[in-house]
C-alpha cells in the first residue's frame, strides 16, 4: 500500500473522535440538559432552597441576592424554589401528554393503516376533524369547559396532540404492511392482533421516537402558554408558564419572567437536540461518512 | 499518442474504501484495455468489483473512496486517476457517458425529458438551446423512442423501464462519446425488453464506433454483446479472453463455476434437476484469503494455489490467474447426474385447482363521476397442480403471476373464480376456515431483504409459527426443532441466536425456507425466490429446492421471470400474458415445440453464454412493450405485440386449446409462428 493511502487512512481513523463529536455532540448536549431537569425535577424538595408558596410580603420583588439566587416575585416567594418546584409540573405535563398521545396515535392510526377500506376512512376523517381547528385554541375551548387544573389542561392537550401521532403512525404502518415479511406473517395465519403489534409497530417506530422526543418540547410550551393564559395549574402551584405570565407587566423586575423563560427555552433545546441526534442515529443513511 | 495506444488503458487499478473497520480493497491490481470501437464485458458477482472498477474510471467514487498511488487509468493518454476535478467533470457526459442499472431511479422525475436531455449537451457548451433540442429529439428517434418530439415534452414516470433506458442512452449519446461503460443496463427490464436494448447497444457501438464497457452479472448478456471478457472475482481479473473462446472452455475454476452454474436454454436440464453448485460465498473483502482467492470454495484445487498465482497467459489472447490452467490442465465439463427415475406426478385428482381465477384492483378515479379504471392483473386463469408435482409459472413483470401467488396463499381474495384446495375452496373461504389450511400451504418470497422480520432473531422467526399452530410442547422442544429446521436448509443451528441482517442474501433466503418448513406444508409457492441473489447463490438454492422436494415429497408453484431456471426445476410450465395464460405443457414439449408466438419469443430473447450458440439461434424480437393491464387489447392479449397477428386476432380471443395431451395454447395460429 502507498504511503500517502496509509496516512489518509491513518487520518481517517484518527478523526473518529471528531465525527462522533460531529454527529453526537448536540445530541449528548440535549441529552445533559434533560437529564439535568429531570434530576431537578426528582430531587425538587431536596434542593429547592424556599417552600414554593411561602409568601413574604416584606420580600417582594427583590432583585437576585445571595439569599434569593434569582430574586423574588410579587409576593415574595424565591424564584428560584419555584422554578425548581414548576419543573415537576412542566415535565411531568409535557412527558405525559406526548406519551399518551403518542400511544393513542399509534392505536388509531396503526389499527386504520391495517384494517383499511371504511374503518380506515371513518378513523383518518376523524383525525382530519381535530387537525382542521387551531390546537392551542382547541386545547384553551376544552381546558376552559373543563375547568382549570393540571390534569383537565392535559385532558384538553391530549384531545388535540393524538392527531398527529395517529398520521405519521399511519403511514410508516402502510410502508410496512406491504413488506414481505409481514405477507409472510398472514401466509402463516397469524392474527392481524399479532402481526400488527408484534411485526408491524416494532419495525415503525422509528421516526415516531424522534417525533415523540421532538414533541415533548413543543408540549411543555403548549402548557406553559395555556398556563400563562390562565388555564394551566391553581396557585399557589408554580409552574414556567404561569410564572412567565406573572412577570410579564414587571418590566424593571426583569428575573420574575426571565428565568422561567430560560428554563422553557433550556428544556426545549435539550429535547429537539435529542431528537436530531437520535433520528440521525436511527437514519441508517447518515450513518455513513 | 500513437493510434496504436489503446482508448483506454486501466493499469493496476486498486481501489479502496476507508471504513471504521479498517479499508476494504473493492479493486485489487486490475489492468485491461479497451481499443476505440471495442466491446468488452466485466462480469463477476456482487462484491467483485466490477462496479467499483466502472466508477473508478470516471471516479464517481464515495467520499471515503481511495484510489491507490500505483493507478493508472491512461484514457487518450491522460491519466484519469490524477486529473483534476475540473477536467474530469468535462469528460463525464462528454467524451466517456455511463448508464446505471436503475432507469427508475436515474432520470430526475420533476423535470421534463427535453430539459434533461438538453442539460448535459449545454453543460459541454457546444450547442444552442435550439440545436441541442433538435439534436435530442434526433438521438430519442435513434434509440427506438416512437414520436420523440410528443416524448420529449414528458416526465419520466409516463415512461417505462425500458423506455427510460432508452432515454439515458440518448443522453449518454449526445455529446459524441467515445466510450459508454454500462453499469449492468438491463438487469432491471423484462427479458424481451433486455433483448431490445441490448440489441441497440450493439447497433450504436457499430454505427456510432463507440467503445463498450459493459458490466453485467450475466454471462449470457456479455457473450450477446461483447468481444472480449474480463472475470472479476474478489476484487481481481482471474480471467481475461475472447468472449467465444473463454465461454466454450473457461480456464479458471470460477468462469467454469459461473459458466456451469446458469442452467441453458439451449441444453435439456439432467434428470435430478440439479445444477453444478460451488460451496460457500465470496470472501469478506476486508480480508481476503492468502493464496489464490478462489481457492477455499475451488474444486480444482492443488496445493500450489496456498500461492497467489499471477494472471498470465495461457492461450492466444488469453490469461487466466490458475496454477491448473497455467500448467496446462483442462477444466472438465462436470459429469451430469445418470437419471435417476423422477418421482412421477401422482394422476388423478389434483391437489390445487384454479378455475377462471380473476383479480381486479379498482383504481381510483380520475374525477368524482368518471368511470373508475380497473386493474386486471389476473384474468380468468385455470391451473392445476398434481401432488408431488413442480409446476413453473412464467411472465414479464405484470403477467400476473405474483398475484396468482397471493390469490392462493389468501394474502388477497379473488375477484371471481374459485381455488379448490382437497374441498375447500380458497377463494370463498372465510378466516376460521383458512386458518388450519395456512399450515398446509406455504410460500417463499422474492426479496430476502424484506421477507424476514429484522427485529426478531432467526430463533424466534422460525418457532413463532412452531409455537403458534402448537407444534411443539415447550421451549426445549422448540429449539430443537429450530436447529433441526436450519440444518435441514444448509445453516447451522447457532444462526437461530442471531439477526437477520447479519446473513447474506442466500443465507437469509434458506431462512425464509425454513420458516416455510417449520409448519410441514404440502404446498409450496415460491415467487421468484432466486431473482434476486447472485449466480452460483441460486445455483445452491434451486438444488436446495430440489432435494427438499425429494426428500419431503412436496409440491412446488415455482413463479420466475427466467425461463432457463423454471425447465430446469419444472415438470410442468405455463406461461402468462397479461393475467392470461398462453401455453401450457411439460418443461419437455413446452421448450421442443413452443406453439404460442409468445413462448417463443421468450425463449429467443433469453441470451445464451455462448456466442456460437447464439449466433445460430432464430432471433424473434418483440417490438414495443406490453400493454397497460388497465386497458388489455380486445381479442388475444397478446396481438399488439405478435409477429403472426391477423384480423381475426383483435376480434375473438383465442381458447386455450389441447394440441395434444397436456400442451395447450391460446392461439388462433398455434405453431405457425
Amino acid at each position: 500500500m502507498s504511503q500517502a493511502a496509509d496516512s489518509a487512512a491513518e487520518a481517517w481513523h484518527a478523526d473518529r473522535f471528531g465525527r462522533w463529536r460531529r454527529r453526537f455532540g448536540l445530541a449528548a448536549f440535549g441529552a445533559a440538559v434533560v437529564l439535568m431537569w429531570i434530576a431537578i425535577a426528582i430531587l425538587a424538595p431536596v434542593i429547592a432552597p424556599y417552600p414554593f408558596e411561602a409568601v413574604d410580603v416584606t420580600k417582594r420583588l427583590l432583585a437576585p441576592s445571595a439569599q434569593h439566587w434569582l430574586g423574588t416575585d410579587a409576593l415574595g416567594r424565591d424564584v428560584l424554589s419555584r422554578l425548581i418546584w414548576g419543573s415537576r409540573i412542566s415535565l411531568f405535563a409535557g412527558i405525559v401528554v406526548v406519551a399518551i398521545g403518542a400511544a393513542l396515535g399509534v392505536l388509531i392510526g396503526g389499527v386504520a393503516a391495517y384494517a383499511g377500506g371504511r374503518a380506515e376512512e371513518l378513523m383518518m376523517r376523524a383525525t382530519d376533524l381535530v387537525l382542521c381547528f387551531p390546537p392551542i385554541i382547541l386545547a384553551m375551548a376544552i381546558a376552559a369547559a373543563l375547568g382549570i387544573g393540571v390534569r383537565n389542561t392535559m385532558i384538553a392537550m391530549l384531545v388535540v396532540w393524538w392527531p398527529k401521532f395517529a398520521r405519521l403512525a399511519r403511514s410508516l404502518v402502510l410502508v410496512q404492511r406491504s413488506q414481505e415479511y409481514v405477507e409472510a406473517a398472514v401466509v402463516m395465519g397469524y392474527g392481524s392482533g399479532r402481526i400488527l403489534f408484534r411485526h408491524i409497530v416494532p419495525n415503525a417506530v422509528g421516526p415516531l421516537v424522534v417525533l415523540v422526543t421532538l414533541d415533548v418540547g413543543q408540549a411543555i410550551i403548549t402548557f406553559a402558554g395555556l398556563s400563562f393564559l390562565g388555564l394551566g395549574v391553581v396557585p399557589p402551584m408554580p409552574e414556567w408558564g404561569a410564572m412567565v405570565s406573572e412577570g410579564r407587566e414587571l418590566v424593571d423586575q426583569w428575573w420574575v419572567a426571565t428565568f422561567p423563560g430560560l428554563a422553557i427555552l433550556s428544556v426545549v433545546v435539550g429535547f429537539n437536540f435529542l431528537g436530531d441526534g437520535i433520528r440521525d442515529w436511527l437514519d441508517p443513511k447518515s450513518r455513513r461518512r | 499518442m500513437t493510434d496504436s495506444a489503446p482508448l483506454l488503458e486501466v493499469r493496476n487499478l486498486r481501489t479502496e474504501f476507508l471504513t471504521d473497520a479498517g479499508p476494504v480493497r473493492a479493486v485489487d491490481g486490475v489492468s485491461f484495455e479497451v481499443e476505440a470501437g471495442a466491446t468488452v464485458g466485466i462480469v463477476g458477482e456482487s462484491g467483485s468489483g466490477k462496479s467499483v472498477t466502472a466508477l473508478s474510471i470516471l471516479r464517481l467514487l464515495a467520499e471515503n473512496a481511495r484510489i491507490g498511488d500505483g493507478s493508472r487509468i491512461a484514457f487518450r493518454g491522460r491519466d484519469l486517476a490524477t486529473l483534476d476535478e475540473d477536467e474530469i467533470r468535462r469528460l463525464r457526459g462528454g467524451e466517456i457517458a455511463m448508464i446505471f442499472q436503475d432507469p427508475l431511479t436515474s432520470l430526475n422525475p420533476v423535470l421534463r425529458i427535453s430539459k434533461q436531455l438538453v442539460e448535459g449537451m449545454l453543460a459541454h457548451g457546444r450547442q444552442s438551446q435550439a440545436e441541442a433540442l433538435r439534436h435530442g429529439i434526433d438521438l430519442l428517434a435513434r434509440m427506438g423512442i416512437n414520436a420523440p418530439e410528443r416524448a420529449v415534452s414528458g416526465y419520466p414516470h409516463e415512461f417505462s423501464g425500458g423506455m427510460r433506458q432508452r432515454v439515458m442512452l440518448a443522453m449518454g449519446f449526445a455529446n459524441n462519446p467515445s466510450l459508454l461503460i454500462a453499469d449492468e443496463p438491463t438487469t432491471a427490464l423484462d427479458v424481451t425488453i433486455q433483448a431490445q436494448i441490448l440489441d441497440l447497444l450493439k447497433t450504436l457501438n457499430r454505427e456510432f464506433g463507440t467503445a463498450v464497457l459493459l458490466i453485467s452479472h450475466d454471462l449470457g448478456v456479455i457473450a450477446n454483446v461483447c468481444e472480449r471478457v474480463l472475470v472479476m472475482y474478489a476484487g481481481e481479473v482471474v480471467e481475461e479472453g475472447p468472449a467465444e473462446a473463454l465461454l466454450a472452455e473457461p480456464r479458471h475454476p470460477y468462469t467454469w463455476a459461473l459458466l456451469n452454474a446458469v442452467p441453458r436454454l439451449d441444453q435439456e436440464p439432467p434428470a435430478d434437476k440439479r445444477l453444478t453448485a460451488i460451496e460457500g460465498a465470496p470472501p469478506d473483502p476486508s480480508e481476503p484469503p492468502s493464496g489464490c482467492r478462489f481457492r477455499p470454495r475451488c474444486p480444482f484445487a492443488v496445493e500450489r494455489c496456498g500461492e497467489h498465482p499471477d494472471l498470465l497467459p495461457v492461450a492466444e489472447g488469453r490469461k487466466a490467474r490458475c496454477w491448473v490452467t497455467q500448467a496446462g490442465e483442462r477444466l472438465l465439463k462436470p459429469s451430469t447426474a445418470a437419471a435417476v427415475s423422477a418421482p412421477a406426478a401422482e394422476a388423478g385428482q389434483p391437489m390445487l385447482s384454479l378455475r377462471n381465477v380473476v383479480k381486479h384492483y379498482p383504481l381510483r378515479r380520475d374525477a368524482l363521476f368518471s368511470p373508475r379504471k380497473v386493474v386486471h392483473a389476473v384474468d380468468g386463469v385455470d391451473l392445476d397442480i398434481g401432488r408431488g408435482e413442480t409446476v413453473g409459472l412464467v411472465g414479464e413483470s405484470g403477467s400476473g403471476k405474483s398475484t396468482i401467488a397471493r390469490l392462493i396463499t389468501r394474502i388477497q381474495k379473488p375477484t371471481a373464480g374459485s381455488i379448490r384446495f382437497g374441498d375447500i375452496d380458497l377463494a370463498t373461504a372465510d378466516r376460521s376456515v383458512l386458518r388450519p389450511l395456512r399450515r398446509r400451504i406455504q410460500m417463499i418470497f422474492q426479496d430476502p431483504y424484506a421477507s424476514l422480520n429484522p427485529r426478531m432473531t432467526v430463533g424466534q422467526i422460525l418457532s413463532e409459527p412452531l409455537r403458534f399452530h402448537r407444534l411443539v410442547r415447550g421451549p426445549e422442544e422448540a429449539k430443537a426443532r429450530v436447529g433441526e429446521l436450519l440444518e435441514m436448509v444448509g445453516l447451522s443451528a447457532r444462526a437461530a441466536e442471531r439477526y437477520p441482517h447479519e446473513f447474506s442474501g442466500g443465507q437469509r433466503q434458506r431462512i425464509g425456507t425454513a420458516r416455510a418448513l417449520a409448519v410441514e406444508p404440502e404446498l409450496i409457492i415460491a415467487d421468484e425466490p432466486i431473482s434476486a441473489l447472485d449466480v452460483n447463490i441460486r445455483a445452491q438454492i434451486i438444488n436446495l429446492f430440489v432435494g427438499l422436494q425429494q426428500r419431503l415429497g412436496l409440491t412446488f408453484l415455482f413463479i420466475a421471470h427466467d425461463l432457463a431456471v423454471v425447465r430446469q426445476v419444472s415438470d410442468r410450465i405455463v406461461v402468462l400474458y397479461l393475467g392470461k395464460v398462453m401455453e401450457v405443457a411439460t418443461a419437455r414439449d413446452l421448450f421442443a415445440e413452443p406453439l404460442h408466438p409468445y413462448t417463443r419469443s421468450l425463449i429467443s430473447a433469453a441470451p445464451i453464454p455462448d456466442v456460437a450458440a447464439e449466433r445460430k439461434r432464430e432471433h424473434i424480437r418483440l417490438a414495443g412493450e406490453p400493454p397497460s393491464p388497465v386497458a388489455p387489447p380486445s381479442g388475444c392479449r397478446f396481438r399488439t405485440r405478435c409477429p403472426v397477428a391477423q384480423g381475426i386476432c383483435a376480434e375473438i380471443e383465442p381458447p386455450l386449446a389441447e394440441y395434444r395431451p397436456g400442451h395447450r395454447a391460446a392461439c388462433h395460429f398455434s405453431g405457425q409462428a
